[in-house]
């Protein structure tokens, strides 16, 4: 394997698995911005995986192509639709958000196999048809070198949610929206003084990491799985909810880290074919982004500042 | 609205949750067309309808009482213990794997160190995330729940690899143990060969250890303290590091016996694990719908197992996929968390009306005297 290959090889697959880390990080993001520990990303991911399985299951027949792009915007409705429960607990109901967060992660797998097996008698799906696969960057992919490492046969969704981190820092530092979202989960009260509804931003802060957390596991489920099982999801939510810690709580820190992290799972996959490291017993390769998680969160934790809100209630005075 | 007092109130909560549950998961299995009186019939029926259905009712209650004191220890001081699968799951490997390389060991001496073992290996699991918390201020929630990652790989691998091919059948399971278990024979006969084994004694014993704990000892009340307010914890002199470990390895040691009566006392091996325990999140799910108390605990373990065991019976029975019991419990640990919510429906009831605690609570924007307002008929 010459050197060309081999790094093509390992930023594809880094690209691949990172896609779904850089979504749901974006979507955490957002989320502890306005104020709202969610801890429930895991499930949120779960649904969103679910959803678009069958929905790429069931139409793939009829968009062809189009389809896994389709069950993405699926995925995000109904990992947003879920995300609610913890809004509602969290928002207006003064629920710790640490255990609203789990209750979403304990229902998550457990709905989504009841449903399996209500549609379709079985606990786990076929292989969906239409997955992304590999598609090439127009005319970077032309680039001799690096358009062979990085720009053919690449992931798709990857290079999306890149750029998405680009708009979402935009969004959440440049806009008015951003910076009425950021105050609620600074300082709720001050922000509810100026005028600003604390509630309706936290609300559309949980939503919108349900949206794109849903997306994150749609894209896992459609990109790398392939079908939904119980274990479709193993701890990418959690993963993700890491690497936005290790990004500082911004959507260009939590993309970067989330490509480490994806580089990390992308190990176990691709390292067999890596010389050095296929040497090593493959329980080190797959312990690894989990072991990684704890390292970087050690080493990083310290320095990195939270909202100063984040996972408080926030409760209207009369 | 109903008039209750707090101690009433306390236990209407998780009552409450626990209906609103089981008609949620009533409600789902409407929108999908089966039947939820026959769910639920058939769940009792098995679960409580027979000698054996109670032994095995009872017998999964049991590495729930002590997950559950596991993650009740953590909560205390206030942290969130969710890695009890993984260490309950260290805990079965560490008692399984000591249980079959001192075979020869009469059963009295084997059993102790077997025991030991596995309350060791949840322990230290446990207490990883303790020390990182107590030293480098990292999130408890992510790194036990990593852990559970590698406990489920690296036992996997440590089975396979690393223990002796002796000891086990196939690279997927390991030999029975022949010395050292939990089983009892008059109790297995009494529940017509359910799997029930001492480890419920030994679990009610823990429930009263635990009571002892937390309400008789120093340590329990310095874990209280720091759960409570961890800075004036340390302005009385209490040092939070040591209390966020200690309570850790504790929490870690239940959560590792959980796994010990797992292995000792249902299966009597070790084999292949795809997912973390259950009896991990379910013992966390106890906790929580027990609200930490010693009487709960028992309770909702009980509870909790009735619907596990009788969910198998109703898929059999009815025709019901298993998955909705995980729902109901999911949806019941959400009601028990917005328990504001549910508290609305209550409101307090007014004992006496000049009860001096009613003083205080009045914000006091009097300069001299206390600030007392005068209400209708008299109420202060």
């Amino acid at each position: 394997m010459n050197l060309t290959t081999m790094l093509a090889l390992i930023v594809s697959s880094t690209l691949t698995y990172s896609a779904p880390l850089i979504f749901t990080a974006l979507g955490g993001t957002f989320s502890e911005h306005s104020g709202i520990v969610n801890v429930g990303l895991e499930g949120i991911m779960t649904i969103g995986a679910f959803a678009s399985v069958v929905f790429n299951l069931t139409f793939a027949k009829d968009f062809g192509s189009m389809t896994p792009w389709l069950g993405l915007l699926v995925g995000g409705v109904a990992g947003l639709l879920f995300s609610i429960l913890h809004a509602v607990a969290t928002v207006s109901w003064r629920a710790d958000h640490i255990i609203s967060g789990t209750v979403l992660n304990l229902m998550a797998a457990p709905l989504g196999v009841f449903l399996i097996k209500a549609i379709y008698d079985k606990g786990q799906t076929d292989n969906i048809s239409a997955t992304f696969g590999y598609w090439n960057v127009p005319v970077l992919s032309n680039i001799p070198f690096i358009g062979k490492i990085f720009f053919q046969d690449t992931s798709a969704p990857a290079w999306l949610a890149i750029i998405l981190a680009f708009v979402l820092a935009w969004v959440l530092y440049k806009t008015r929206f951003g910076l009425r979202l950021r105050s609620a989960g600074e300082n709720p009260k001050a922000a509810d003084t100026m005028g600003i509804n604390v509630y309706k931003m936290r609300y559309t802060g949980v939503l919108i990491s349900g949206f794109l957390g849903g997306i994150g596991g749609a894209v896992f489920a459609q990109a790398i799985s392939a079908n939904f099982s119980v274990s479709t999801i193993v701890g990418q939510g959690f993963m993700s909810l890491a690497a936005l810690i290790f990004g500082k709580w911004n959507p260009i820190g939590a993309m970067l880290s989330s490509l480490f992290f994806g580089f990390a799972q992308s190990l176990s996959i691709i390292g067999a074919q890596l010389p050095g490291i296929s040497a090593l017993p493959s329980v080190y390769l797959q312990i690894a982004p989990y072991v990684l998680t704890i390292i970087v969160l050690v080493v990083f934790f310290g320095k990195a500042v939270a909202p100063a809100a984040d996972g408080q209630n926030y409760i209207k005075s009369k | 609205m109903f008039k209750v007092d707090k101690k009433t109130k306390n236990i209407l909560v998780p009552v409450v949750a626990v209906i609103a549950g089981l008609i949620v998961g009533a409600l789902i299995m409407l929108a999908w067309g089966y039947d939820p009186v026959a769910a639920y019939s058939s769940l009792l029926s098995s679960a409580l309808g027979n000698t054996n259905g109670i032994g095995e009712t009872i017998r999964a209650a049991t590495p729930l009482i002590f997950t559950a004191i596991g993650f009740q220890i953590a909560s205390a001081a206030g942290f969130f213990n969710i890695g009890l699968s993984g260490q309950a799951q260290a805990g079965w490997l560490a008692s399984i794997w000591v249980a079959l390389a001192f075979k020869n060991l009469p059963g009295y001496i084997v059993l102790p160190m077997a025991i030991i073992a596995g309350v060791l290996a949840g322990a230290i699991i446990a207490g990883i995330a303790g020390v990182l918390r107590a030293y480098f201020g990292t999130n408890e929630v992510i790194v036990t729940i990593m852990m559970n990652y590698i406990v489920l790989y690296s036992c996997q691998y440590l089975m396979q690899v690393v223990m002796n091919k002796n000891l086990r059948v196939s690279t997927d399971a390991t030999n029975n143990i022949s010395n050292g278990s939990l089983r009892l024979d008059w109790l297995t006969n009494m529940f017509n060969g359910a799997r029930i084994n001492s480890g419920i004694f030994m679990a009610l014993i823990a429930l009263v250890a635990f009571w002892f704990l937390m309400k008789k000892t120093v340590a329990g009340f310095e874990i209280r303290s720091v759960g409570l307010n961890p800075f004036a914890s340390r302005y009385a002199g209490m040092s939070d590091k040591k209390n966020i470990i200690v309570s850790m390895l504790l929490s870690g040691a239940f959560a590792g016996m959980g796994g010990v009566v797992q292995g000792l006392g249902t299966y009597l091996n070790y084999f292949t694990q795809t997912a973390s325990l259950d009896i991990g999140f379910d013992g966390m799910s106890v906790a929580l719908l027990g609200t930490g108390t010693a009487i709960g605990i028992l309770l909702a373990s009980l509870l909790f197992s009735i619907l596990k065991i009788g969910g198998l019976g109703m898929q059999t029975l009815a025709g019901i996929p298993y998955e909705i019991v995980s729902i109901v419990i999911a949806a019941i640990i959400f009601f028990v968390g917005i328990r504001y919510v549910v508290e609305l429906m209550f409101k307090d009831k007014k004992h006496n009306y000049d009860q001096p605690e009613k003083i205080a609570k009045i914000s006091n924007n009097g300069v001299d005297g206390p600030a007392v307002k005068i209400g209708r008929e008299g109420e202060v």
